[in-house]
């Protein structure tokens, strides 16, 4: 539409100038209120009245919440970014007509980077079948794509610091790899919906949409992912907080570790169970984690009780009820559960 | 008279971008008549990956995000 491209070309890169020096602005003020948290803290917390176990319970939130909520910003932000160069569309290009094996690790390890939420979870399950990509790597993506993303490395990697958060990665790609291995030797397909299983290799032309973005464009996603999962998960950062604190400054050290330490063997399986019907966001189970693990609770059981809550949710199951039937949700959980088990145990042995 | 379809099922963002998609309509005054695909069955022929999208005249125009006002309002318009 403009007359004259050139000089179209040099206002359009003016503007796009604007939004990259306002996201090096928002980084410093982010370093300078990040690096002042704890003072910060001690402060508000200097200011109330009360006796030193509310103290300790008002310091773990007062200093939790803006951490974390700070942390998640931040990751969201360019995990938002990182997402405007991986569509769905061309994760599915690479993983088509792969064998198993190299499938599924490749699946396990796109599925930490690409786009992905639970409430898209069938679209994209059918369109992976469409394009040919086998059953297993399939599920070895949607296993590892809640669990083992970005979010959740960089979080846990600034709560727990880098040995955790590593051991959490390698992990959780190892139970999407051999889930979706197992799920492709059973030969499930018969566990399809019938219409599903129709669909199965009939490659149509995607509608991939070949957007060019300019930075503008990938700065306005970075802040559009923040805001809808910020401002969605916060609820969830506070409750999770709040119930860490109560953790820290009241419950005895003594019977947490009695009952998630390293001696109760049972407390693993047992977390994992109780994580199945709840629903939050990694953000949210992680000042739980932190509070749990500081009152002598096993790394492991702690990991296993994590991983539960964020690879097996109950609403995704439900959503997945469409095109699955229900004994290969049964085999899916079944598989998934048994390798946060298992991997709880590893944990608790090794660390 | 414009097709304008939303795809998705349920989600937060899908009808964010339904309620945007009314308002651009409105606002431009284009004639369409806008419906919400919630049915899984009925989105797949679309071979839309991630939700939610925009079909405009069968013709799939956005996928996975939800554009502001303003890129709806040229969407709609063109």
């Amino acid at each position: 539409m403009s007359i004259d491209p050139a000089k179209d070309n040099e206002s359009s890169r003016q503007s796009a100038m604007i939004p990259i020096i306002g996201v090096f602005v928002a980084a410093l003020c982010w370093i300078l209120l990040y690096t002042h948290l704890e003072s910060l803290a001690d402060l508000a917390v200097d200011l109330l009245p009360g006796h030193s176990r509310a103290r300790e319970s008002m310091h773990f939130f007062v200093y939790e919440v803006p951490k974390v909520i700070l942390l998640l910003t931040a990751i969201v932000f360019v995990m938002g970014i990182i997402h405007t160069f991986i569509s769905p569309e061309r994760t599915r290009e690479i993983l088509a007509e792969r064998p198993a094996g190299t499938g599924n690790a490749l699946a396990a390890v796109l599925g930490m980077v690409t786009p992905f939420c639970s409430c898209s979870a069938v679209p994209l399950f059918i369109g992976f079948l469409q394009a040919g990509v086998p059953l297993g790597v399939t599920f070895s993506f949607l296993i590892a794509a809640p669990m083992v993303d970005g979010v959740a490395l960089f979080l846990l990697l600034g709560m727990f610091g880098w040995r955790i958060a590593v051991t959490y990665i390698l992990l959780g790609f190892l139970i999407a790899f051999v889930s979706g291995l197992v799920i492709e030797r059973l030969k499930m397909e018969h566990a399809l919906e019938e219409w599903v299983r129709e669909l199965q290799k009939t490659p149509s032309p995607a509608a991939a949409l070949q957007q060019d973005h300019s930075w503008r464009d990938r700065i306005r996603e970075g802040l559009d992912s923040v805001r809808s999962i910020v401002g969605k998960v916060w609820v969830f950062i506070v409750l999770g907080v709040g119930a860490g604190s109560i953790i820290h400054g009241y419950v005895p050290r003594e019977f947490m570790a009695g009952i998630m330490g390293e001696e109760a063997w049972w407390s693993v399986p047992a977390a994992v169970l109780l994580g199945v019907p709840m629903y939050t966001n990694i953000a949210g189970i992680l000042p739980v984690a932190e509070a749990l693990i500081g009152k002598g609770a096993a790394i492991g059981t702690v990991m296993a009780f994590m991983m539960s809550v964020i690879a097996l949710s109950a609403p995704e199951m439900i959503i997945l009820r469409k095109v699955l039937k229900p004994r290969l949700i049964a085999v899916f959980a079944t598989i998934v559960a048994s390798g946060i088990v298992i991997v709880g145990f590893v944990f608790n042995l090794l660390l | 008279m414009k097709n304008i379809k939303v795809l998705g099922s349920g989600c937060a963002r899908c009808n964010k971008l339904e309620t945007l998609v009314r308002r651009a309509v409105e606002e431009t005054g284009t004639d369409a008549e806008i419906e919400k695909i919630e049915d899984i069955r009925e989105i797949t022929p679309y071979n839309v990956m991630s939700t939610p999208a925009l079909v405009i005249d069968e013709e799939v125009k956005v996928t996975g995000t939800v554009p502001s006002l303003d890129e709806l309002k040229k969407l709609i318009t063109s």
